[in-house]
C-alpha cells in the first residue's frame, strides 16, 4: 500500500521538478538571446497570471477585477519609491501590502457569491478602484506616475544596472512561484480543491469554507500585488491601464492559453501572450483581432491550454 | 599566413570605411513611428502618419545622397507602459535613432523620459501637452505640430475678439482636458471675458445631453469643448440635436482635426471655430502634398499631425546630413540651429525649449452649400503669426531656457 | 425661482427627463442581453459588437442602398440576427454542456474579432448618420428643449420592452421557451424542437441589440468602438436587475438612467462609475439582483 502511493506521487512531482528546472534555465539563459526588459515583463506577468490561476484553477472562482491588485500595488510602490524615497524592496512590500489589504476588503464583500455574481462584483469593485485611481491626485491621472527611480536594493545593489534588476526580478518571480506551488501542494491546497469540487460536502466535513476561500483570495491578491509593484519598478512608471478592466481580461487570456488549473500554464501563457503582443505591435493594428481569435480557438478546440495538453500527453499534471 | 594578412587588411579597410562613414550608427538611420494604430486616434495619425514619414524620406532624396534610411512603426494602443516598453526595445535592441509622433500625452511623457536617458531623439507630432516644452522639456525632444497653449490661446482669444465674452466649458475629466480648460479660461479672462460655469465629464461619456442642457441654461455665448476624439464628436453631434447653435450659442472646439469633421459631416459641424496649423487646401504646396498623400491612405486628406510628421522627419534628415551624425542629442541641437523650411508649414524655427514655431490658422467649418466637394471643409478666418501663436519661451518653466 | 438641491426646479426637471430618456435606451440595450441570459444561460459578451453592427448596417443601408432609417429599423435587426444565428449554430452550441465561463470567453473573443475587423475597415473616428427628417427638430417644453428624436426613443423603447416582456412572460410561446431552458428533455418529449427555439431566441436577443444600434446611430457617433464602451454598463444593468429577469433589466435600465442623470448634475465626473457602486451595493444586499431568483 505505502509502496504504491509514493511511487505515483514522486512520478508526478518528478515531472514537475524537471519542468521547474527547465523554466529556471529558460529565464537564466534567456537574456542572452532575448531582450532582458521583455523577459522581466514576462516574469512579472507570469507571477500575476499564476496568482490569478490560484483562484480560478484551484478554488474555482473567476475574478473579473484582478487588475485592481496589479495596478494598486504598482501605484503604491511607485509613489513609495519616488515620493517617500523607499528602497526598492520596501517599495515592493508596500505595494504588496496595499494589494493584500485591498484583497481583504474586496474579498469580504465578494467571497460569499458564486460564479458569475462573484465575477461581476469583482468587476464592480475594480471599476470603482479604477475611478479612484483616475481621480486621486497622487496617481497622476492618465499621465500616471512617471520617472520612478529603481533605487538601490537593500541600500547596496544599484538596480539601474539592468543585470542587477534582472537578477532581482528573477528571485522575486521564483519566490512567488514557489509560494504558490507550496500552497497548492499543502493540506490547505487540498482543502481548496475539495471546496472547488464540492463545497457542500466540504462544509459538511466541518471546514469553514468561507474562511478558506478568503485566505486564498487575499493570497492571490497579495501575489498579484508583488507582480504589479515589481513591474512598476521595471518600467519605472505606474499607469492607468494596469487598473483597467482590459488588463483583467488579459490575465484570463494568459491562463486560458497556458492551461487553467495547471502549475506552469500561467508562465507559458504569459510568455505566449506577451510575445504575440510584442510581435504584433510592430505589425500595427491586428492585435485585437488575433487576441480575439486566440480566445475563440482556445475555447472551442484547445480548452486545456498548452501546458494542459502537454500534461495530458505525458499523463502527469503540470 | 596569407589568411592572417588578408584578415588584417580587411579589418583595416573596414575601420577606414566606418571612419569615413563618420558617426552614423551602424550605417543606417532608423526612424521609429509610434502612434495609435487601432483605436481612438488612429485616424489622426495612425498608418497615415507612417505614410507621411515615408514621403518625407523620399522627398529628402536619401537614396541619391547615399544615406540609408529605414522606417519601422508600432502601435502603442494609448498605453504608457506599452509605449515605454516598445521605446526601450527600439533603442536598446533595434538600434532606432529617432522616435516620431506619439499621440496621447501620457505616452509621450514616458517616451520623453526614456529618450532622454538613452540620449536618442524624439520628435513629437501627435501629443498635445505643453509640458513637453515646459517642465518636462528635454534636450532630446522637439515638440512639433501643436500644443494645448496654442490651441487655447488661438481659439480663445480669437473668439473673445469677436465679442463673444461669456463662456461655459464642457471638459473631459483628465489631465489633458483640465489643461485645455485652464489655458483657455486664462485667455478668456485676460481678454475681458467671463466663465459662467464648467462641467467635467468622464472620458468616453457617450451621452452629453445632460451637460449640454447645463450649458444651455447657463446662457453663455460660447460653449467651449475641452475634450477630444469621440467625446468631441459626440458633443457636437448632440449639440446640433438640441438646437444649441440655432438657439444662438456658439460652439468652440478646443481640439478638432479634419478627420473629426469628416466623421461628423458638414451638416452637423458647420460653423464650428477652432485652430489648426495645417490645412491641405491652404495653398498650392499643401494641395500638392495632399494629392500625393491621399492614395497612400484610403483617399483621406492629411491631418495636421500627419503633416507635422512629414515636416519633422524632413528637417531631421537635413540636420543629420549637415551634422554628419545621428547621435540624438547632437541632432536635436543641430535642428534647433537650422531654420526650418518645408512646403507644408513654410518657414519657421525651433526654440531652445524644443518648441517648433510656425503660423497657426483660425478656421471655421463651411456650410454644406459652401463646400465644393469632399474634404473641402474649412474657411481660413485668420492667420496667427508664429511668434504670437505659441507660449513665450520664458513662461514655460523649462530648465533649458537661459534665465535672462 | 425655487430650487431643488441647489439647482433651479426647471433645470432639475430637464435633467430628470434626460435621465429617463437615457434609461429607456439602457433598458432597450439590456433587454437583448437579459433575454439571452435569462432564457439560455449564455453570457453574451458579443452584445456590444452586435449593437455596433446594427448601427453600421443602418449607415450602410443609407449610404449604399438609399434605404433610410425606417427601413433600417426593420432590416438591421434581421440581418444581424442572422449573423447571431450562425454564431450560435456553429460555435455556441458546443459549449452548452460546459461551464458558463467558456461561453463568456468565446463571446468575448468574438467581440474582439468583430470590433477589430470593423476598425480596420472603417477607422475609428466614426461615420456620419443624421436624424431622419420626420423626427428632426424639437419641442420647447418650457423647462427645456426636447428634441423630437429623443421623445421617439422613449416611446419606442417602452413599446419594444413591454412587448418582449409580454411575449416571454404571458404568451404560450414564451412559456415554451421558459420551460425549454429549465427542462429541455421534458419539453422535447412534447415534440417541441428545442435546439431550434434556442437558436431563434439567441437570434432574437441579438436582433434586439442591433435594434438598439439603429436607434443610437442618429445621436451617437457611429464608430467601431461604440459597443465596447457600453458593454460593461449593460452587463451591470442586467446583473443588478437579476440575471434571469426581463422585467428586472427593464426597470433597472430606466432606474440607472435616472440615477446617472442625477449624478451628472451633482458629481458629473463619477457618472460612468455610479452604476458599479450601485451594483456592488445591490449584490451585497440581494445577491441575486433586485428581481432575480437564486438558481
Amino acid at each position: 500500500m505505502s509502496a504504491v502511493l509514493p511511487a505515483v506521487k514522486s512520478g508526478e512531482v518528478g515531472a514537475q521538478r524537471i519542468t521547474f528546472v527547465v523554466m529556471l534555465a529558460f529565464f537564466i539563459l534567456g537574456p542572452l538571446v532575448m531582450y532582458p526588459v521583455f523577459l522581466m515583463k514576462v516574469m512579472c506577468f507570469a507571477l500575476f497570471a499564476a496568482a490569478f490561476n490560484l483562484l480560478i484553477g484551484f478554488v474555482g472562482l473567476l475574478s473579473f477585477g484582478h487588475a485592481m491588485f496589479l495596478g494598486t500595488a504598482g501605484y503604491v510602490c511607485a509613489h513609495a519609491a519616488k515620493v517617500w524615497g523607499f528602497t526598492p524592496e520596501l517599495a515592493i512590500l508596500a505595494g504588496a501590502a496595499a494589494a493584500g489589504a485591498l484583497g481583504l476588503l474586496t474579498g469580504l464583500l465578494a467571497i460569499r457569491r458564486q460564479g458569475i455574481y462573484f465575477a461581476m462584483i469583482t468587476l464592480a469593485l475594480a471599476q470603482m478602484i479604477f475611478f479612484f485611481c483616475l481621480q486621486a491626485p497622487f496617481t497622476g491621472g492618465e499621465d500616471g506616475i512617471q520617472a520612478v527611480p529603481r533605487g538601490k536594493l537593500l541600500g547596496i545593489l544599484d538596480l539601474s544596472n539592468i543585470w542587477n534588476m534582472y537578477a532581482t526580478v528573477l528571485v522575486i518571480f521564483v519566490a512567488g512561484f514557489l509560494v504558490i506551488y507550496r500552497t497548492v501542494h499543502s493540506p490547505f491546497g487540498q482543502v481548496l480543491k475539495a471546496i472547488r469540487e464540492n463545497e457542500a460536502r466540504a462544509i459538511s466535513l466541518g471546514y469553514n469554507t468561507t474562511r478558506y476561500k478568503l485566505v486564498a483570495f487575499v493570497l492571490s491578491a497579495t501575489l498579484s500585488g508583488v507582480a504589479g509593484a515589481t513591474n512598476a519598478l521595471v518600467f519605472q512608471l505606474a499607469a492607468l491601464n494596469s487598473v483597467h478592466w482590459s488588463m483583467s481580461g488579459e490575465v484570463v487570456l494568459m491562463n486560458l492559453v497556458g492551461g487553467l488549473g495547471t502549475i506552469f500554464g500561467p508562465v507559458v501563457g504569459a510568455f505566449v501572450v506577451l510575445a504575440m503582443e510584442n510581435y504584433l505591435a510592430t505589425l500595427g493594428f491586428w492585435v485585437t483581432i488575433v487576441q480575439g481569435a486566440i480566445f475563440v480557438l482556445c475555447v472551442l478546440a484547445f480548452r486545456r491550454g498548452i501546458v494542459g495538453e502537454l500534461g495530458r500527453l505525458i499523463r502527469k499534471p503540470l | 599566413m596569407v589568411f592572417r594578412k588578408l584578415a588584417i587588411a580587411a579589418a583595416v579597410a573596414m575601420a577606414m570605411a566606418t571612419a569615413a562613414h563618420a558617426q552614423i550608427s551602424d550605417g543606417v538611420i532608423k526612424i521609429g513611428v509610434m502612434n495609435d494604430q487601432s483605436s481612438l486616434y488612429a485616424d489622426i495619425s495612425g498608418p497615415g502618419g507612417v505614410a507621411a514619414a515615408k514621403m518625407a524620406v523620399e522627398d529628402f532624396g536619401a537614396a541619391k545622397k547615399g544615406m540609408k534610411v529605414e522606417i519601422i512603426s508600432a502601435d502603442h494602443q494609448n498605453k504608457p507602459e506599452v509605449g515605454s516598453s516598445i521605446a526601450r526595445q527600439w533603442y536598446d535592441v533595434d538600434k532606432v535613432d529617432v522616435i516620431v509622433d506619439v499621440p496621447t500625452s501620457s505616452v509621450a511623457l514616458a517616451i520623453n523620459q526614456v529618450t532622454r536617458e538613452k540620449g536618442k531623439a524624439f520628435l513629437v507630432s501627435g501629443a498635445a501637452s505643453s509640458d513637453l516644452t515646459g517642465k518636462a522639456c528635454s534636450p532630446n525632444t522637439i515638440h512639433w505640430t501643436y500644443d494645448t497653449w496654442m490651441l487655447a490661446h488661438g481659439t480663445g482669444s480669437a473668439i473673445v475678439g469677436t465679442g463673444k465674452k461669456s463662456w461655459f466649458f464642457i471638459t473631459a475629466d483628465y489631465a489633458f482636458g483640465h489643461a485645455l480648460e485652464r489655458d483657455t479660461e486664462e485667455v478668456v479672462v485676460k481678454s475681458g471675458g467671463k466663465v459662467l460655469g464648467k462641467v467635467r465629464h468622464p472620458l468616453n461619456a457617450q451621452d452629453f445631453s445632460s451637460f449640454l442642457l447645463q450649458a444651455q441654461s447657463s446662457k453663455a455665448q460660447v460653449i467651449g469643448l475641452a475634450n477630444a476624439g469621440g467625446d468631441t464628436i459626440n458633443s457636437i453631434k448632440q449639440a446640433s440635436e438640441f438646437g444649441i447653435v440655432k438657439g444662438g450659442q456658439s460652439l468652440a472646439g478646443m481640439l478638432v482635426f479634419i478627420s473629426d469633421i469628416h466623421a461628423l459631416g458638414l451638416q452637423t459641424a458647420q460653423g464650428l471655430i477652432f485652430t489648426e496649423t495645417f490645412y491641405w487646401d491652404r495653398n498650392d504646396a499643401s494641395r500638392a502634398f495632399a494629392k500625393r498623400f491621399a492614395p497612400q491612405y484610403k483617399g483621406n486628406m492629411p491631418t495636421m499631425v500627419q503633416a507635422g510628421i512629414y515636416s519633422a522627419v524632413l528637417h531631421y534628415l537635413k540636420a543629420v546630413e549637415a551634422g554628419k551624425t545621428d547621435d540624438g542629442t547632437k541632432v536635436i541641437a543641430k535642428m534647433k540651429e537650422m531654420p526650418t523650411d518645408d512646403p507644408l508649414f513654410g518657414k519657421g524655427r525651433i526654440r531652445a525649449d524644443g518648441r517648433k514655431i510656425h503660423d497657426a490658422y483660425l478656421v471655421e467649418v463651411k456650410k454644406p452649400s459652401e463646400s465644393k466637394g469632399p474634404w473641402d471643409y474649412y474657411k481660413i478666418l485668420a492667420t496667427i503669426p508664429a511668434d504670437k501663436a505659441f507660449r513665450p519661451e520664458n513662461e514655460g518653466g523649462c530648465e533649458l531656457v537661459a534665465k535672462k | 425661482m425655487t430650487e431643488i438641491f441647489g439647482i433651479p426646479t426647471q433645470a432639475f426637471m430637464g435633467q430628470l427627463l434626460i435621465g429617463l430618456i437615457n434609461g429607456s435606451f439602457y433598458a432597450l440595450l439590456s433587454l437583448g442581453l437579459a433575454v439571452i441570459f435569462g432564457l439560455l444561460n449564455i453570457i453574451n459578451f458579443t452584445h456590444g459588437a452586435q449593437y455596433m453592427m446594427g448601427a453600421f448596417v443602418a449607415w450602410f443601408l443609407l449610404n449604399k442602398t438609399g434605404m433610410g432609417y425606417w427601413w433600417a429599423l426593420l432590416v438591421a435587426p434581421i440581418a444581424v440576427g442572422i449573423v447571431g444565428v450562425i454564431i450560435e449554430r456553429t460555435m455556441l452550441k458546443q459549449l452548452y454542456k460546459l461551464d458558463h465561463l467558456y461561453g463568456l470567453l468565446l463571446t468575448f473573443g468574438l467581440a474582439l474579432i468583430i470590433q477589430g475587423l470593423f476598425r480596420n475597415e472603417y477607422g475609428s473616428s466614426g461615420l456620419p448618420y443624421s436624424i431622419p427628417s420626420q423626427l428632426a427638430g424639437g419641442q420647447n417644453l418650457g423647462f427645456m428643449f426636447l428634441p423630437n428624436y429623443r421623445a421617439w426613443v422613449i416611446v419606442f423603447s417602452l413599446v419594444v420592452c413591454f412587448s418582449t416582456w409580454f411575449v416571454i412572460e404571458k404568451t404560450k410561446l414564451g412559456s415554451y421557451l421558459r420551460a425549454a431552458t429549465e427542462n429541455p428533455e421534458l419539453v422535447r418529449a412534447f415534440g417541441i424542437n428545442v435546439p431550434r427555439m434556442i437558436t431563434l431566441t439567441y437570434g432574437f436577443g441579438v436582433g434586439l441589440a442591433a435594434l438598439a444600434g439603429v436607434m443610437a446611430a442618429p445621436i451617437y457617433s457611429v464608430n467601431p468602438l461604440m459597443g465596447e464602451n457600453l458593454i460593461i454598463v449593460v452587463f451591470a444593468v442586467v446583473v443588478i436587475g437579476g440575471m434571469g429577469s426581463i422585467m428586472g433589466s427593464i426597470v433597472t435600465g430606466f432606474g440607472l438612467g435616472v440615477i446617472e442623470g442625477l449624478t451628472k448634475v451633482f458629481y458629473p465626473e463619477a457618472s460612468n462609475t455610479v452604476i458599479f457602486i450601485v451594483m456592488a451595493i445591490v449584490l451585497a444586499i440581494r445577491p441575486a439582483g433586485l428581481f432575480g431568483t437564486q438558481k
